[in-house]
């Protein structure tokens, strides 16, 4: 990694996250579009999400993690506090990967 | 309420802000261990991956680009692979403006943008208080916290167990599905987040590393049809004399 190329992906990060501040300051949003912006937020989200529990990389994660991520949603049903539900995750994947599931 | 009664409480919530960025950020921390530990078999010296964390502040990416570069990638492919990875932080970036606000801070505010900040803010979005102090706490303990991992990974080396040992890859869909909760009550928001998981499972397998998850912006798309429903239900109940 040549401190160029490391300047690039810093600077160029950098830009992609302060743009829409500068921005915003250019232009008063209305509702109708904040809440646009709010589902695009949205969906990048669920997205993470989604592709984080069946995918490492372009390959199937095994079944470990999804199991994880079930327990962690029946947990969030359950209204457990968020602290416990990233344990709950963390656990149940590292335990079946102890039992040997991929 | 009572000024005192309304203080305590603000209190008691920005205590279980504090402990839900604190629980956010242990986990970060363990990913920046690995991140420190892995990076110089990329070939990064212990300054640049140090100095990579601090100026790029996104694990993603970093881990992205060091995954390429220890493949025997090329610098430009690993670089712009990263920055498609982030080009995700522009509309998180509008989403968090009005939280982050006009003053200076947001040069210092737009450098702690990231998914789990965008969550985390937009989680608490109904309390605008709130959610700014929200973003500052766990923006600072956050990055923090990834310092202090990298530099730990760095010093221990590839002593370190892989951290999916610790079951860590869940730990943070588990988050975010946590913290996308609340603001999938509304109807028009879980229509669009359906579409967006199956738009970037199906993209998965596919398309190169970050563009399956842009490609979920294409479930926004789903949120105008329950309007349009709605609107031609409300105009058909208002044409046989019912009420809204």
């Amino acid at each position: 990694m040549t401190w160029t190329a490391l300047l690039v992906l810093a600077g160029g990060t950098y830009l992609l996250r302060l743009a829409p501040l500068l921005l915003h300051d250019r232009f008063e949003l209305s509702p109708r579009t904040v809440r646009v912006v709010e589902l695009a937020a949205v969906a990048l989200l669920v997205a993470l999400a989604a592709t984080g529990t069946w995918f490492e990389g372009d390959r199937f994660a095994g079944w470990a993690r999804p199991a994880g991520v079930a327990v962690a949603a029946l947990a969030v049903w359950r209204k457990v506090p968020f602290v416990l539900v990233v344990v709950l995750a963390a656990g149940t994947t590292a335990g079946l990967r102890l039992l040997g599931v991929a | 309420m009572g000024s005192a009664d309304r203080t305590r409480r603000a209190a008691f919530r920005f205590d279980a802000d504090l402990r839900d960025a604190l629980a956010l950020s242990a986990a970060v921390g363990v990913v920046g261990v690995s991140f420190g530990a892995l990076a110089p078999a990329a070939g990064l010296t212990p300054l640049t991956t140090m100095a990579m964390s601090v100026l790029v502040f996104a694990g993603g990416a970093q881990l992205l680009v060091t995954g390429v570069l220890a493949a025997g990638g090329g610098l430009v492919a690993a670089v712009v692979a990263g920055l498609v990875l982030n080009l995700r932080h522009l509309p998180f970036g509008l989403a968090l403006a009005g939280t982050i606000g006009r003053g200076p801070s947001r040069f210092l505010g737009a450098h702690v943008v990231t998914d789990e900040s965008t969550a985390f803010v937009l989680a608490r979005s109904g309390d605008p208080a709130r959610a700014r102090r929200a973003f500052w706490t766990l923006g600072t303990i956050k990055f923090a916290c990834w310092q202090a991992g990298t530099a730990l990974g760095l010093l221990l080396g590839a002593s370190i167990p892989d951290p999916s040992v610790f079951g860590l890859d869940a730990a943070f869909p588990a988050a975010l599905l946590a913290m996308l909760v609340p603001m999938l009550r509304r109807v028009d928001a879980r229509r669009v987040g359906g579409a967006a998981a199956v738009v970037a499972l199906v993209a998965s397998p596919f398309a190169p590393a970050g563009v399956p998850v842009l490609a979920g912006l294409l479930g926004v798309g789903a949120a105008g049809r329950g309007r349009r429903v709605r609107r031609v239900l409300r105009s058909r109940s208002r044409v046989s004399g019912g009420g809204s």
